[in-house]
């Protein structure tokens, strides 16, 4: 398993996956999947749609229960503690203790519907108790501003275009000052002019060091911003490395033709 | 291709369209005389309505607001206001219990919504008001233990709380329904949203999933509520004077009046419904907020917008 | 208190159909001691409040069993009897026959309320309005005491001379009144249904429709309406056993149907309490096996929305049985909990 540079340092890897499997039905989705994010770097996974990318981003918050195996983040084990040689599973509140730390943009976007822009990204702090209603709309304010939208904290979110409700997502996604930040699909559902907003938003992250793993079909992007590529087929990780290698010289004959494919 | 289609389309106008640029709309005769018709017939149920002496609308005038009427009236709106807010709170309960992750809690809730769903509100009211036989007395202490406390039921349940209690247990059976069904429209989405920012568990139903549910419970409850309103027409078979049931019985005393009394009691059961039907509109207005881009304008907006456009088409009518 | 929100309790996914996911995969790569099994959490709540639902449940049992007052032998006396039947079969009848006619006439009142023409679409909204607004109690008096109000009924020309006159109070039996009162009731809900139906579906339909030359009328009968039955079916069977309950309503003109035959009964023996729970018993059989017809119905009008139709109740307790079993295996088995 490669993994770069930085991760040879103490601190401890940002996201570990250990042997995961996942089953809809009677369906594997995912196959013994193992994968280690080294802190403060861009992990992008790509794959043929149904591969499993969407599915392993969402077992990294747990937001789906894996079948096997678990996932670790910052050394913390996620929804699950070690007991003996057993791992027992989490109180639902320290489940959702865990994913206030993890940053998670989704692929619709998902903000709440009924709350401003302010509210949405001020929602979480306050409510897990990390910060005052004020301070909290401080920093919701200050993010809002960060991601291009500093003028429409009162409106509401079905009001914006997709590509400024996406920002808004990775706004509130923020607040938490999460570890590391999931994103699903982030620009799938955005119309093609409107990609370019979001993606500039995501590059500002990138070089800002915080770590990231996205799932994207931004081939071109991925490029740009990727530290390492992960390339996943049915549920098996067949191919990783930096992008230079894995884009330019793929040697898994799924991921020449995947390339192909897109490119 | 797109040439041979082009010139196959029928008489491409030629010129310019009229003298003033004007397109005529098509006459529709037959939408005219449809229209025509049904007016006459109304026409004639109308006068029969006004005419016809057996209506005797100076009955109708003398009962319409009297004190003995009014009575009922406030019966009335009394037990609906009571089961509502029961059934209501009866209703999210049981709504809570399906949709939990305990077995047993959700086939309990399933099974009363089944129960009630099932009886006629008719019987359970009948039985309810029998209850005295069954139980002649409550009591308050350990499950299959002594009793602490004990009511003895024929003091306990006055007309009006047997009422109150049958229509909040039918109510809160459909109630449930309109909660579940409320909280269900709500897009996973935003279900799991709130899960990756590790909101609460009460948090996130009580700021973000109920809110939302609430677009569509609310037009549903209120429509329940109509529902609701009417059905106390049948407290009177356990002997509560309701609106219905004073009419009722005057019509017993005073048969001659039978049907302006039945008047009395529609007219007056058609202005409740049309209030909570207005009050709906503006309620489901409200909820829209957040959901649409821009609210429906109200009628009166409407009618004055309407008004506008007539009186634009009016001048340019007569300025020719 | 249990909510309904938590996502991992919840899953987006359908549950597993049997035969799936082996608790312990083979793992071909999966490392065996970097993956221990994980032993899923305890929900104390949950189990504390089930044991306070099941211990209500029971008391309510027990005093419906044990109570005296209920006279269980009386109910199973009075069960089949004919008069509870004749009644039974009344109050089939009669719901049948308002569900058809109510819908029929709803459809009318329907098609009139989306057209063009404002008088017909006024006078549709004015039924609707009037008929939803007052109780179902107060229209079938009206109707019993039309007699009253026109002895005769005529047939003729608008404000002109008649041509035959028919005696209403002969007319009209009390079994009739009921069908005409239950009928117009039912017709201003079936409008609303039926409407409610139409507009449901998507106008793009109309619209391509139309892009394609189809006339109107053949529209609204090839396109829109089979459209339009995914969501009248579900509301009609609803209403159907609103209908059947409802049908209870006509005991106050003495017509014969199941709750006025039992009630006839009672006022002659006093054994208020077994005789309705005859009806109860009765009702409750009937708006059952309604039910699980809808249920399937509705199954049937949903294919082509979901993807993966839900599986039936008989389908998910097999499931259920076969994770019960498995998990007990688990348990017994040495080295479980």
């Amino acid at each position: 398993m490669t993994t770069t540079g930085i991760a040879a340092a103490a601190r401890p890897p940002a996201v570990e996956v250990h042997g995961v499997h996942k089953w809809f039905g009677g369906r594997r989705v995912l196959d013994g999947v193992s994968l280690t994010v080294a802190p403060g770097t861009v992990t992008v996974i790509l794959g043929r749609s149904g591969s499993g990318k969407s599915t392993l981003l969402r077992v990294l918050n747990h937001l789906e229960k894996p079948e096997a195996g678990h996932v670790s983040i910052g050394g913390e084990p996620i929804g699950v503690r070690r007991q003996g040689n057993r791992l027992r599973e989490l109180r639902e509140s320290a489940i959702l203790a865990q994913r206030s730390r993890i940053g998670f943009v989704f692929q619709n976007f998902n903000l709440f519907p009924h709350l401003t822009l302010l509210d949405n990204v001020a929602a979480a702090p306050v409510a897990t108790g990390r910060l005052s209603r004020q301070q909290a709309q401080t920093l919701a304010r200050e993010l809002l501003t960060r991601v291009g939208l500093g003028d429409r904290t009162g409106a509401y979110p079905r009001q914006l275009s997709g590509g400024q409700q996406q920002r808004v997502a990775i706004a509130r996604a923020l607040a938490l000052r999460p570890g590391v930040i999931l994103f699903d699909e982030p620009t799938s559902a955005l119309d093609p002019e409107l990609v370019g907003e979001v993606l500039s938003v995501i590059r500002d992250l990138a070089t800002g060091g915080t770590t990231l793993v996205i799932v994207t079909h931004e081939i071109g992007f991925a490029r740009e911003v990727a530290d390492e590529i992960v390339f996943l087929h049915e549920g098996r990780i067949v191919e990783q490395g930096p992008p230079a290698r894995v884009l330019d010289r793929p040697e898994h004959p799924r991921t020449r033709e995947f390339l192909s494919r897109v490119l | 291709m797109t040439e041979s289609l082009l010139l196959s389309a029928p008489a491409r106008p030629s010129g310019p369209p009229g003298p003033d640029g004007r397109v005529l709309p098509l006459r529709r005769p037959g939408r005219w005389a449809a229209g025509f018709v049904v007016l006459v017939l109304v026409s004639q149920a109308a006068h029969g309505l006004i005419t016809n002496p057996f209506y005797q609308w100076a009955r109708f005038a003398y009962w319409f607001a009297r004190p003995v009427v009014l009575d009922g009236l406030l019966i009335t709106l009394q037990v609906t206001a009571y089961s509502a807010v029961l059934g209501l709170a009866g209703g999210v309960l049981l709504a809570l219990c399906r949709l939990s992750g305990s077995p047993v809690l959700r086939s309990v809730s399933w099974t009363y919504v089944w129960l009630f769903r099932s009886v006629p509100l008719i019987v359970v009211l009948l039985f309810l008001y029998n209850l005295g036989a069954l139980y002649p007395t409550l009591g308050i202490g350990i499950p299959f233990g002594p009793a602490f406390l004990t009511f003895d039921e024929s003091r306990l349940a006055t007309d009006i709380v047997v009422a109150v209690a049958g229509l909040s247990l039918c109510e809160a059976a459909y109630a449930a329904e309109v909660v579940r069904a409320g909280v269900l429209s709500v897009d996973q989405g935003q279900h799991e949203a709130a899960a990756a920012l590790g909101l609460p568990r009460r948090y996130r139903f009580a700021r973000i999933v109920f809110p939302q549910a609430l677009r569509s419970i609310v037009p549903s409850y209120v429509n329940q509520l109509i529902g609701l309103l009417k059905a106390t027409s049948l407290v009177f078979y356990v002997s509560l004077l309701d609106l219905f049931g004073t009419v009722q019985n005057l019509a017993g005393t005073y048969p001659g009046d039978v049907v302006p009394l039945l008047l009395v009691a529609t007219v007056w059961y058609v202005v409740l419904t049309s209030l909570v039907s207005v009050a709906q509109f503006y309620v489901e207005r409200y909820y829209a907020r957040g959901a649409l881009r821009t609210v429906a304008p109200t009628p009166l907006q409407r009618a004055r917008a309407g008004l506008r456009d007539l009186r634009i088409r009016f001048r340019k009518e007569t300025a020719r | 208190m249990a909510t309904p929100s938590d996502v991992s309790d919840v899953p987006a996914t359908p549950a597993a159909p049997a035969g799936s996911p082996p608790k312990r995969p083979g793992p071909p790569g999966a490392p065996g001691a970097d993956a221990p099994p994980v032993v899923p959490r305890r929900h104390v709540g949950r189990l504390l409040s089930a044991a306070a639902a099941l211990l209500v449940l029971a008391m309510v049992l027990v005093s419906v069993v044990r109570n005296e007052a209920f006279q269980w032998e009386v109910v199973g006396q009075y069960f089949t009897t004919s008069a509870v039947l004749d009644g039974l079969l009344l109050t089939l009848w009669l719901t049948g026959a308002v569900m058809v006619l109510g819908f029929l006439l709803g459809t009318l009142l329907a098609v009139m309320r989306l057209s063009a023409n404002p008088v017909l679409r006024t006078l549709s909204w004015g039924y609707v309005w009037i008929f939803r607004s007052t109780p179902l109690l107060v229209q079938l008096l009206f109707w019993f005491n039309i007699g009253a109000l026109y002895p005769t009924l005529a047939l003729g020309l608008p404000y002109g001379p008649r041509l035959f006159t028919v005696q209403t109070v002969n007319l009209l039996g009390p079994t009739l009144t009921a069908v005409i009162g239950l009928t117009l009731h039912e017709s201003a809900y079936a409008a609303e249904v039926v409407r409610g139906g139409i507009l449901s579906v998507d106008p793009g339909q109309t619209e391509a429709a139309q892009a394609l030359g189809l006339s109107r009328s053949r529209t609204l009968r090839r396109i829109v309406v089979p459209q339009a039955m995914r969501s009248i079916v579900p509301t009609a069977g609803n209403m159907l056993i609103g209908t059947l309950k409802g049908t209870s309503i006509v005991s106050v003109l003495a017509v014969h149907d199941l709750l006025y035959s039992v009630q006839l009964v009672y006022n002659q023996n006093y054994r208020v309490i077994p005789l309705l729970m005859v009806a109860t018993l009765w009702y409750i059989a009937v708006t059952t096996v309604l039910s699980a017809g809808q249920y399937h119905v509705e199954r049937y009008y949903a294919r082509g929305t979901s993807r993966g139709l839900p599986p039936t109740p008989l389908q998910r307790l097999r499931v259920r049985l076969t994770g019960l079993r498995a998990r007990l295996h688990a348990v017994t088995a040495p080295g479980g909990r």
